[in-house]
């Protein structure tokens, strides 16, 4: 019993950074159908920022891990800002499928800009301590394990949550990303900026991915190298797909069975914890193939 | 000429053929300073070259002609390496020095390699390509992940150590023959009526099926079709590394087919073949670069995409692959 809720726990602190993610990239597909891969170094550059801004902020600030998550997020919001100006807005017209591969090259870019020496180094860092980490003691000997990370990776990412709820569904220009993401032309006949609409989503979706950088920085405290995106990138890309991609629910819901689901495998074997996320989602997508909360749209002729 | 216009897969042939012999010429001659201009290192680029261009080419034929999207096709690499490797090292113990046993058993293992490659490919493609769009490409994705998953947990494939010591049986002659076969066979695949249905799914699924074309059928040929040549591909490639690793074939591999393509050119044959070599060459030629060498080539591959949105080659062909209107004599009789 112990143990189970031991896993329960631990998947759900994974499934919160999943989920960051997986918003950004669920925001980004509703509204440009673009699998935006250069996401996961956005969030690997969120995991840097906390490393080299930590410090700096402690100085300053006295505290350090709330300054650093905002700082993070700013400059992953900018980052992704100048990302779609620079790469995916000449092709936003043209084939979709290209615009994929360019958001490869720019995840390629970003890995390898960020690993020369002078940039952020290929070399292995410690992620410095943003908070003191202790064991919170739980009532009853089930022996489990929880500290004041977890809680503060759980509540962090449900805070960032519900704002990013409230600013899709109550703000003006979260009605225009639900209705530019429904239909793309009939929302520009209507007089919404489209461009204003996808800069804003290619801010909101990398700054989301920027905290979770720093989260995953603070939770394993460490850093291996630029490449530490591409896994949980692909991981809440996939939590993304399960929930429904394009979903906002969806993808949190995703990334939530995606984190318990590999929490459960990883204590059996570590490599099949690797592989049940793909098996769990072959398995969703061939029952339903728009994902558990995606709206199934039969082809018209 | 006239032959050659009409003989389009001996032109095909000899294009390869010719750009072996110049290789070949090169690897023998003394120029530089008594040793050949192509050494090791180069033969084993271009070694890659080949197999990069069947690979792209047989990505191609789904991703392209039929117009679904699979970005998992190192996963059936991985088939084919895997089978391949086993039958040569583990199970027949064949080496390099007897070439009359060893040929025979390495062509073989790897076309029993692709064999086992077109099953998976089948057992994927059967259920999921019904599937739409961008959901083919995560399955596809996933199956690639699941094929890796399964390799490093099962003992006999040696699972997360990889496999060493197969013998090297691939050398230019064997690229080149692979090459060559595998580009016409798919070239003259996708010039064929079954091509043409293809082509129809790929505009239009809805009207291709009310032309009376069995679309699920089609499709799922085309997919195991080009998932055999990926396993052969594996195969080759297992024997000329001579050391396989189950990250060898990750889902990052099958997104670098997918840029080779798509920078090629994804409707067109001669783009699947001048993407991956231009974009193979491209990162050895700028080793001088150093630091910069890995950050420039991306920026070159947004650049491209940018500028030439439809890839390099576009919808053309090489005047060597294409195959003329030809002439119809008993319209005038």
């Amino acid at each position: 019993m112990g143990e189970f809720l031991q896993q329960l726990i631990n998947g759900i602190q994974i499934g919160s950074i999943y989920a960051l993610i997986a918003l950004g990239y669920t925001m980004v597909y509703g509204i440009l159908r673009l699998i935006n891969f250069a996401h996961a170094d956005i969030f690997m550059v969120g995991a840097y920022m906390g490393f080299f801004l930590g410090p700096v902020m402690t100085k300053i600030f006295g505290s350090a891990f709330l300054p650093t998550i905002i700082a993070a997020m700013l400059v992953c919001g900018l980052l992704g800002f100048v990302m779609e100006k620079l790469a995916y807005r000449p092709l936003r017209y043209k084939s979709r499928l290209s615009a994929l591969i360019t958001a490869l090259g720019v995840s390629m870019f970003l890995e390898n800009f960020c690993s020369m020496p002078r940039v952020f180094s290929p070399a292995f860092l410690k992620f410095p301590d943003l908070i003191v980490a202790r064991n919170i003691p739980i009532p009853g000997n089930l022996g489990l394990n929880v500290s004041n990370v977890l809680l503060l990776d759980v509540s962090v990412s449900v805070i960032l949550m519900v704002l990013l709820f409230w600013f899709v569904n109550k703000t003006l220009i979260g009605k225009q990303m639900r209705a530019v993401s429904f239909d793309k032309a009939t929302a520009s006949l209507m007089g919404i900026n489209i461009d204003v609409v996808i800069s804003t989503a290619f801010i909101v979706g990398p700054a989301l991915a920027g905290a979770g950088g720093i989260l995953y920085g603070t939770t394993y405290g460490m850093l291996a190298s630029p490449f530490l995106g591409t896994w949980p990138g692909i991981k809440a890309f996939i939590a993304a797909v399960l929930g429904g991609i394009g979903n906002i629910p969806g993808a949190v819901l995703g990334a939530y069975i995606m984190g318990i689901s590999e929490a459960f495998a990883t204590s059996v074997n570590s490599n099949l914890g690797y592989g049940i996320a793909f098996a769990i989602l072959i398995g969703i997508l061939l029952v339903r193939p728009s994902g558990l909360l995606g709206k199934f749209m039969p082809e018209k002729v | 000429m006239t032959f050659i216009r009409t003989h389009r897969t001996v032109a095909t042939v000899a294009a390869f053929v010719l750009v072996y012999v110049i290789i070949k010429t090169f690897s023998i001659l003394p120029l530089a300073e008594g040793k050949p201009l192509i050494n090791g290192y180069y033969l084993q680029l271009i070694a890659l070259i080949g197999i990069n261009i069947v690979m792209t080419v047989s990505l191609g034929m789904v991703n392209g002609f039929t117009g679904q999207f699979s970005i998992g096709h190192a996963g059936f690499m991985a088939v084919g390496a895997y089978t391949s490797a086993m039958i040569t090292t583990v199970w027949l113990h064949v080496s390099v020095a007897n070439p009359w046993v060893g040929y025979p058993v390495f062509i073989l293992a790897i076309l029993v390699g692709g064999l086992m490659a077109a099953g998976a490919g089948y057992l994927v493609g059967a259920p999921s390509l019904r599937l739409k769009g961008d959901y083919l490409a995560i399955v596809t994705l996933c199956a690639n992940e699941l094929i890796r998953t399964v390799i490093r947990v099962t003992e006999v494939l040696n699972g997360p150590r990889g496999l060493g010591g197969i013998p090297k049986f691939t050398n230019l002659e064997v690229i080149f023959v692979f090459t060559i076969v595998s580009v016409v066979l798919m070239r003259n695949y996708v010039f064929s009526s079954h091509g043409r249905s293809m082509k129809a799914i790929r505009d239009s699924e809805i009207a291709a099926e009310a032309m009376g074309i069995n679309t699920t059928r089609q499709k799922v040929f085309v997919f195991a079709f080009s998932a055999f040549f990926a396993g052969v591909s594996g195969g080759v490639f297992a024997h000329l590394l001579q050391y396989i690793h189950p990250d060898n074939f990750s889902f990052v591999k099958s997104l670098e087919y997918l840029i080779y393509l798509y920078v090629g050119g994804s409707e067109s044959i001669s783009g699947a073949i001048i993407g991956p070599a231009i974009f193979t060459l491209l990162p050895e030629l700028m080793r001088g670069l150093k630091d910069w060498r890995m950050v420039i080539y991306p920026l070159i591959l947004i650049l491209t995409m940018i500028f030439r949105t439809e890839g390099i080659m576009g919808l053309k062909e090489f005047s060597f692959i294409l195959i003329p209107q030809r002439k119809r004599k008993e319209a005038n009789t």
